[in-house]
């Protein structure tokens, strides 16, 4: 669907882009990572047709950005980074206006936009004008706004920052509904964010890829172990200690300290190749502590994360 | 039809908010005031001076309505929002370019009252009267066409007006500073001043030279407008 080879950017002496190279299928939804000044925006901004690459080649369903902008960019819905609409006009005039731009009729567009206003629940701003929305309004107009022909392939650039959480899980809600059917790439640093939302990260640090893979494969390769969360209430610590380090598969065990009297908690580092929850629950059977937590610890991607994209 | 689309959200932008009216009532002032200060003591029925006072005032007032149409969506960052749409340069151009015109031909209906005043008075002569509007809009357009060029060039309005300001303003004074130039060059200095090529329009007669001069400085605008958006990605 999106096929980018080679793809370089200089801001005169400036890189900003240094030859990436990545294919992305319909259907997925990708999301690009990188700390502050990576170049994700000027990625998208090549892919969108806004900037021109310095070198290389974007074709997107066998169009090339060369030479075939103008059919790229029908294919594309585009939300450029904090969202800047034209601020004195009302939300409903502004999406009227790109309703027309994009080619649907008018009978057309006042059903697409009445779809619209309930997916991004803009009912109640529809009379307001742009310049009096706050961040997050503003961004779900945006949003509206890419959206509005339907488009394959849909280009966010950090589509949540600036909003409260609730709002960032109905954006993000919004867009794994679309990436059912839709191609689309968002750019973020929040990772957690990437994690939610992206079955593909590509990973880019100072011009260059420096990850491209699943998100569950980027997990796994994060942790090659994984921790295991334990408390007990009124439990010696030198007791559960031997028996736990009894089972197969854990490597060390530390004791955390919380603060609660009498409250013995324990994260136990495990392979990741081993999953040992049943036999230390079989170990926590047989005794007579009281068991108060047992949690297996979600891994984050900060790890890799930080591993790629800082200098060692 | 996205020439349309976009002359058409740039018209309204202009009625909605108060920069239209306050424009108009701006030109309709200065205009009004230096031209009937003359005319009941001249005491002829006909608008030359009217049309004289044009050049210079377009100059200042053209730039005025057109410093915003690229530089605002260059400072508010829309103009990525823009150029991500399924729309050529051209397109955006031409249409920014049709709105400013547009707002020319308004402003210039609304002093159709002066010719329909002056001809209840006395005994005008239409002929030069129309040839005059006609000239007005020729020139409206192409001093429309250098405010987008120089409102291309920046993100900021203010320079966008003062460069606007001093390439009409040298095309208007032009013809008076001839005397400057060396004998040989002063035909060829001559053909680019706006006034001479306005005032034989506004005399009534439409020469295709005359309307050529504008035309390319219309197209000459538009296309360095092109350039600067070219430059920019």
């Amino acid at each position: 669907m999106i096929h980018v080879e080679n793809l370089s950017k200089y801001y005169g002496e400036f890189c900003a882009v240094d030859q990436i190279s990545f294919d992305i299928e319909r259907g997925e939804i990708v999301g690009l990572l990188g700390p502050n000044g990576a170049g994700k925006t000027t990625t998208l901004r090549m892919i969108t047709g806004y900037f021109r690459p310095t070198s290389g080649s974007i074709r997107i369903k066998d169009h090339s950005i060369a030479t075939e902008a103008l059919q790229i960019k029908r294919l594309i819905g585009y939300l450029p980074e904090s969202a800047p609409l034209y601020h004195n006009m009302l939300v409903y005039d502004y999406l009227l206006y790109i309703a027309g731009i994009r080619g649907l009729s008018q009978e057309k567009s006042r059903v697409r936009i009445r779809e619209l206003v309930d997916l991004c629940s803009l009912d109640q701003i529809m009379h307001k004008s742009i310049s009096e929305l706050s961040k997050g309004l503003k961004q779900r107009v945006g949003l509206a706004h890419a959206m509005m022909d339907d488009p394959e392939i849909l280009v966010l650039d950090e589509p949540t920052s600036g909003l409260d959480p609730n709002q960032i899980v109905e954006i993000r809600d919004i867009i794994k509904e679309i990436g059912r059917q839709k191609t689309v790439i968002l750019s973020t640093h929040i990772l957690s964010e990437a994690e939610a939302t992206c079955n593909r990260l590509v990973i880019i640090n100072k011009g260059k890829i420096v990850a491209d893979d699943t998100t569950r494969a980027l997990k796994q390769r994060a942790n090659e172990e994984y921790t295991l969360h334990v408390s007990f209430k009124e439990a010696d610590l030198a007791e559960v200690e031997k028996e736990i380090s009894q089972v197969n598969g854990i490597r060390r065990v530390r004791r955390i300290e919380t603060g609660e009297k009498r409250m013995l908690h324990l994260k136990l580092t495990c392979f990741s190749d081993h999953d040992i929850r049943g036999e230390v629950y079989a170990v926590i059977r047989r005794s007579d502590w009281e068991l108060r937590e047992f949690y297996r610890e979600t891994e984050s991607l900060e790890n890799i994360f930080r591993e790629l994209t800082t200098e060692v | 039809m996205q020439v349309f689309n976009i002359a058409k959200k740039e018209l309204k932008d202009y009625f909605i908010s108060p920069i239209a009216y306050i424009v108009i009532a701006l030109f309709l002032l200065l205009v009004g005031w230096f031209f009937f200060a003359t005319f009941f003591l001249v005491g002829q029925a006909n608008m030359r001076n009217f049309f004289a006072l044009l050049p210079a005032i377009f100059s200042f007032v053209i730039p005025a309505v057109t410093m915003r149409l690229f530089s605002e969506e260059l400072h508010v960052g829309s103009y990525e929002t823009l150029l991500t749409l399924p729309v050529t340069f051209n397109d955006i151009i031409i249409g920014k370019f049709l709105a400013g015109v547009f707002f020319i031909a308004a402003l210039l209906f609304s002093t159709f009252a002066y010719p329909l005043l002056i001809g209840f008075l006395g005994d005008l002569d239409w002929g030069p009267v129309i040839g005059g509007y006609l000239g007005a809009l020729l020139l409206g357009g192409a001093f429309t066409a250098i405010g987008i060029f120089s409102s291309s060039l920046t993100r900021n309005q203010i320079i966008a007006f003062i460069v606007g300001t001093l390439i009409c303003l040298i095309l208007t004074l032009l013809n008076n500073t001839l005397f400057l130039f060396p004998n040989g060059i002063v035909q060829a200095v001559a053909w680019f001043g706006a006034s001479t090529h306005f005032e034989n329009i506004a005399k009534g007669i439409v020469d295709s030279r005359d309307i050529l001069y504008f035309v390319s400085i219309m197209v000459i605008g538009l296309f360095g407008a092109n350039l600067a958006m070219q430059g920019k990605n």
